[in-house]
């Protein structure tokens, strides 16, 4: 089975109150030199069928209409190889 | 990219400017060049835009709004004398007693909640606490009026899941009790939901904090979080045409919150308050920084001189004009003498929060902004601040009003139930319809307990919280409106909305001492919209001084609409009342068999408007209820005697849906059924679903019974012994019977059912 | 000598004021403590109350966690000081790996607001012994990741050693397993607890005031001690 992942994040001008909490956790643990962080989300979707454009262009309108809240986020969709 | 310093205003007079892309009118532009005597820089453009918005400014209202103030109660009314703080402030605030004072104020954020509903509804709570806490006071409770599109409606299932969650996930994580509201769908608010948010805060007396720069030397302090680009989607066309051709930077017009940073704002400055480090404060909201300097400086009595390049960024490319107008969320800005300013650092730093000198108050009369030394912004701050413009806004009585009106919901308009079985299934069908259904799946995802000091919530007609452990003073909130009932008469409409929350805060036992508005309205150009405005606001003065409440703020939501239909007109009154001793405080549920149901008030054949026309017939025509406020007014007072001398166990206020929702509500909540009859001479129909006004229905111990009829004789109260507190089914004698299970299946799961 | 219980404050804590009401109503003195704080202050017992510490952001918990002053609780509660984290503090105890298991979001996916019936499973430990095995109660329950999970193997661990504290009645209010709502430690000196019996201490403001038992179990167990 194929698999196809999908990262939302915040937009990069959107403020990430998790993404700073846990930027302002990490020198108190002795965690220095991390300038940013930013959180996001995963999701792995395991296709039933082979990964072809028509496939990614659904995957695409189901990230952009729902996965995403595009107002505040973006999404990349990526294949993920055998073997990774 | 040149920056548009005052200098470079004044050597290049007739540079294009965007200020019609701002919202400006060609007027109002050509007045700010007569106040500056030269053509504004972009910021200066920015900031008089942005604060002369109709947001801002209350320019179409204002002319309407001056009457709160000129028909105010006169001294030697309970609520004229505890007002301490009027209309003009963060939030009016009132003298309770033993030392203490509270403060509130509800508030819209409608459009941006239609955007974002998770967010808009989410910082739409975190700025009402905002301004509560910039008046001294802690947040002890928030409650939140909504409307929503009809429940089926694709447009309410998109939105109304994301604002609830938004709401509790705000609130909740602030540790704030949301203890009341409402939730009314009505097809009229498709594309248009109104997200109203009320916050309670208690101070003592001598902590109250005021919006002002005063004492030349004294310094400017912003802290709380760091100013990113958010909010100023508008602006950034500005921006972009001032400074870089190539096009916009992509700026977001949604603000994203961050409670756990405003929890931490809130004790950060409470501790400030408490070691008296501040001379004036005021939180941002809308228009920022923009806002917080100029009217801080406006209502001072210097001038202020702000570094501009001193704010922390989440953002290092936003411009000056960016950083004026940005509306990122949980921030505040201080005025702190130089002595106390190194304290007030580390009271900041102790709770993580960034705290930033940006400027000082001067002894000048200008709002002067520099940004890397070079001067960007040099005003007179009541300029931007107070004196913008002010619109009187033709309106006229809508053609439409006299033809609404006359379509009355009489017997032979629409068909009544003809016999008791009629009856109890058009009492299913109220109690089962979404605006009377309970609102449970809702109002449980919101924290009631925390603070520990909740006495009343919903779904209670009024939220009560205790503000002392050990003397039990207590206060209560309701809030009301009803859109419908405002449509066919809007100056009744509003006086409805006022007498329905008196008459919740008296039903738990607290006296009603101050009211602040909310009033959500369509577009101030639409001379219909402005009729039902000005007449909506006259009611409201003019019931407000009959019922010696003072309305001590709100705020006003125009342009509410979706293409040329506006929403019903829809003022949301908020009510807060006083009780010495909660534990005298009135709950609505029936609880002890035996007990006897009185019915205070008259009943007419009053339907129009009414939760039965809506339901039953998708009906609106008619006029609304009669107001008589003399008699809310006695009610209230009976009430609150009767709750504090121990004579009533229960009351619930009749409303929408009339007596036959009260009591099945009554019925429900206390577990306990009621056997009732109809009183001579009163249509059963009539009994059960009118809404006249001025009602409410108590459950009077059979031990108090002669004292409290002897009370409500001797006041000239109408009252009527309608039945006794007893079994499992609503018994309405020669009529029907209906079990509490029955009830209780068609009155819950109805929400969830219509979203899932 | 008056018991002393302190009660922490993590940024983002919510019922600290009101854990420190019921310490107070069952008869002990609340002692405030501070996050950044090691010192102890020469309590008897602590409590980890509810809320939002740092927002529940990355892990409810998982930041506070790493505070000073937990640092001092860890090592004290090997020690046999009793520690009682409701909610929130539930959170913490299990990121702090003082308790098994962890917290995830409700099945409902909704934060619940709730009055929850309980049943006291085990009523020897140190926040217990006020209440009889068996004896059901109610308390307020709210919370967003309330779902308490483990593995197999520690959940059939729990039970056989008896260290399941109380269960939910009638209903599972957020998916728990095993309709778990507290557990506790083999020593039965930590407890965690999801539902809040800080707010069931006053006819006034709770449903009942069944939950003041936690609090006058500490008493008794430190009296005794």
């Amino acid at each position: 089975m194929a698999r196809v992942v999908v990262d939302v994040m915040l937009k990069p001008e959107i403020l990430d109150p998790q993404g700073q909490a846990v930027q302002r956790a990490l020198p108190r643990l002795g965690f220095d030199g991390i300038a940013d962080v930013r959180q996001g989300k995963r999701f792995e979707l395991e296709l039933e069928g082979p990964v072809d454009d028509a496939a990614l262009a659904r995957i695409r309108e189901a990230a952009e209409t729902f996965l995403a809240n595009t107002v505040i986020e973006d999404f990349t969709v990526r294949i993920e190889e055998d073997g990774k | 990219m040149t920056l548009d310093t005052v200098k470079n205003a004044e050597q290049t007079p007739d540079s294009a400017q965007p200020w019609a892309e701002l919202g400006l009118k060609e007027d109002e532009y050509t007045r700010i060049r007569e106040i500056l005597g030269r053509r504004p820089t972009g910021a200066e453009l920015a900031m008089y835009s942005v604060m002369w918005s109709e947001h801002c400014s209350y320019k179409s209202s204002k002319v309407h709004l001056k009457q709160f103030g000129e028909k105010k109660p006169s001294a030697g009314t309970a609520g004229a004398d505890a007002m301490l703080v009027g209309i003009g402030e963060n939030a009016g605030v009132v003298d309770v007693g033993q030392g203490y004072a509270v403060t509130f104020k509800v508030e819209s954020h409608n459009h941006p909640s239609y955007i974002e509903p998770y967010q808009g509804a989410a910082t739409g709570i975190g700025g009402i606490v905002r301004d509560i806490l910039a008046m001294g006071a802690r947040p002890v409770a928030v409650m939140d009026p909504l409307r929503f599109g009809a429940a089926d409606h694709p447009d309410t299932r998109r939105v109304l899941p994301g604002i609830v969650a938004g709401i509790g996930g705000y609130g909740n994580c602030l540790g704030l009790p949301n203890i009341g509201g409402e939730v009314v769908f009505d097809p009229c608010y498709q594309g248009n939901p109104l997200v109203n948010a009320l916050c309670v805060g208690v101070m003592k007396h001598e902590d109250i904090h005021l919006a002002q720069a005063s004492g030349a030397g004294n310094k400017v302090i912003l802290y709380g979080a760091r100013t990113g680009g958010d909010g100023i989607g508008g602006v950034s066309v500005l921006a972009s045409e001032t400074f870089d051709a190539t096009g916009p930077a992509k700026r977001p017009a949604v603000q994203v919150g961050d409670p756990f940073q405003e929890k931490l704002l809130i004790e950060c400055t409470l501790e400030i308050f408490a070691e008296k480090l501040v001379k004036g404060i005021q939180d941002l909201g809308g228009a920022g920084l923009s806002c917080a300097t100029s009217e801080l400086a406006s209502a001072g009595s210097g001038g202020m001189r702000i570094e501009l390049d001193t704010v922390p960024l989440r953002d290092n490319t936003l411009s000056p004009e960016e950083i004026l107008m940005s509306e990122s969320q949980e921030r505040m800005c201080a005025i702190v003498e130089p002595g106390k300013v190194d304290r007030f650092l580390e009271i900041c730093e102790k709770w993580d929060v960034i705290a930033t000198v940006i400027g000082e108050v001067t002894d000048g009369e200008r709002l002067e902004i520099f940004w890397h030394g070079e001067l960007v912004v040099d005003v007179p701050p009541r300029t931007v601040a107070h004196e913008g413009p002010t619109y009187q806004r033709p309106y006229a009585r809508p053609s439409w009003q006299d033809a609404l009106q006359a379509d009355a919901p009489s017997a032979s308009r629409l068909a009544r139930p003809a016999d008791g079985d009629a009856l109890k299934a058009d009492l299913l069908k109220v109690v089962g319809s979404p605006n009377q259904a309970s609102k449970a799946w809702i109002t449980d995802q919101y924290d009631r307990y925390v603070l520990g000091n909740t006495v009343l919530s919903s779904p209670e007609d009024s939220g009560m919280i205790r503000i002392d452990e050990e003397t039990n003073l207590g206060v209560s909130v309701a809030t009301d409106g009803n859109g419908r009932y405002t449509k066919l008469d809007p100056y009744t409409g509003a006086q409805l909305a006022l007498a329905e929350a008196y008459r919740n805060v008296a039903a738990g036992g607290a006296k009603p001492l101050a009211v602040s508005d909310c009033l959500n309205f369509g577009s101030p150009e639409d001379p219909d919209v402005m009729w039902q405005f000005a007449e909506a606001t006259r009611g409201l003065a003019d019931a407000c001084l009959v019922l010696g409440t003072p309305v001590t703020g709100g705020n006003v939501s125009l342009y509410n609409q979706t293409g040329e239909t506006a929403i019903h007109p829809t003022p949301v009154v908020a009510v807060l009342g006083v009780i010495d001793d909660v534990t005298r405080r009135t709950p609505i549920g029936f609880a002890e068999p035996g007990q006897l149901i009185y019915l205070l008030g008259d009943t007419t054949d009053e339907l129009g408007g009414s939760a039965w026309s809506q339901v039953v017939h998708d009906h609106l025509g008619g006029l609304p209820p009669k107001v008589d406020l003399e008699r809310e007014r006695l009610l209230g007072e009976i009430l609150i005697a009767a709750s504090r001398d121990g004579m009533i166990d229960a009351a619930h206020d009749l409303s929408d849906g009339g007596l036959g929702m009260a009591l099945v509500e009554s019925c429900l909540k206390g577990g306990v059924g009621a056997r009732v009859v109809v009183p001579e001479g009163l249509d059963p129909f009539v009994f059960l679903f009118s809404e006249s006004a001025g009602r409410a229905v108590v459950a009077v111990p059979r031990s108090e019974e002669v004292r409290f009829n002897d009370m409500c004789g001797a006041r000239g109260l109408p009252v009527a012994r309608i039945g006794v507190v007893d079994g499992e089914s609503l018994d309405v004698q020669g009529q029907f019977s209906v079990s509490l299970a029955e009830l209780k299946d068609a009155h819950t799961g109805v929400i969830e059912a219509l979203l899932a | 000598m008056t018991t002393r219980v302190g009660v922490v404050t993590f940024p983002g804590s919510l019922d600290d004021r009101d854990a420190q009401r019921a310490v107070r109503l069952a008869g002990a003195e609340p002692v405030a403590l501070w996050h950044r704080d090691k010192d102890l202050h020469q309590i008897d017992a602590v409590v980890l109350p509810g809320g939002f510490s740092y927002g529940d952001y990355l892990r409810c918990g998982a930041i506070s966690r790493f505070s000073p002053v937990m640092e001092t609780i860890i090592e004290q509660a090997k020690l046999g000081m009793p520690v009682l984290g409701i909610c929130n503090g539930f959170q913490v105890l299990c990121e702090s790996h003082l308790l098994p298991g962890a917290l995830t979001r409700n099945d409902s996916l909704h934060f619940i607001c709730r009055d929850q019936k309980l049943r006291i499973e085990n009523a020897e430990t140190a926040w217990t012994r006020d209440y009889s095995a068996g004896q059901e109660i109610v308390v307020p329950l709210k919370n967003g990741e309330g779902r308490f999970v483990a593995d197999q193997h520690v959940l059939d661990e729990l039970e056989a050693e008896g260290r399941v504290v109380a269960r939910y009645v009638d209903l599972n209010p957020n998916g728990s397993y095993r309709d778990i709502a507290g557990i506790t430690n083999a020593a039965g000196n930590v407890v965690g607890l999801m539902p809040h019996p800080e707010h069931a201490v006053e006819p006034l403001t709770g449903p009942t005031t069944e939950g003041l038992g936690f609090f006058t179990s500490v008493l008794k167990q430190l009296v005794n001690a």
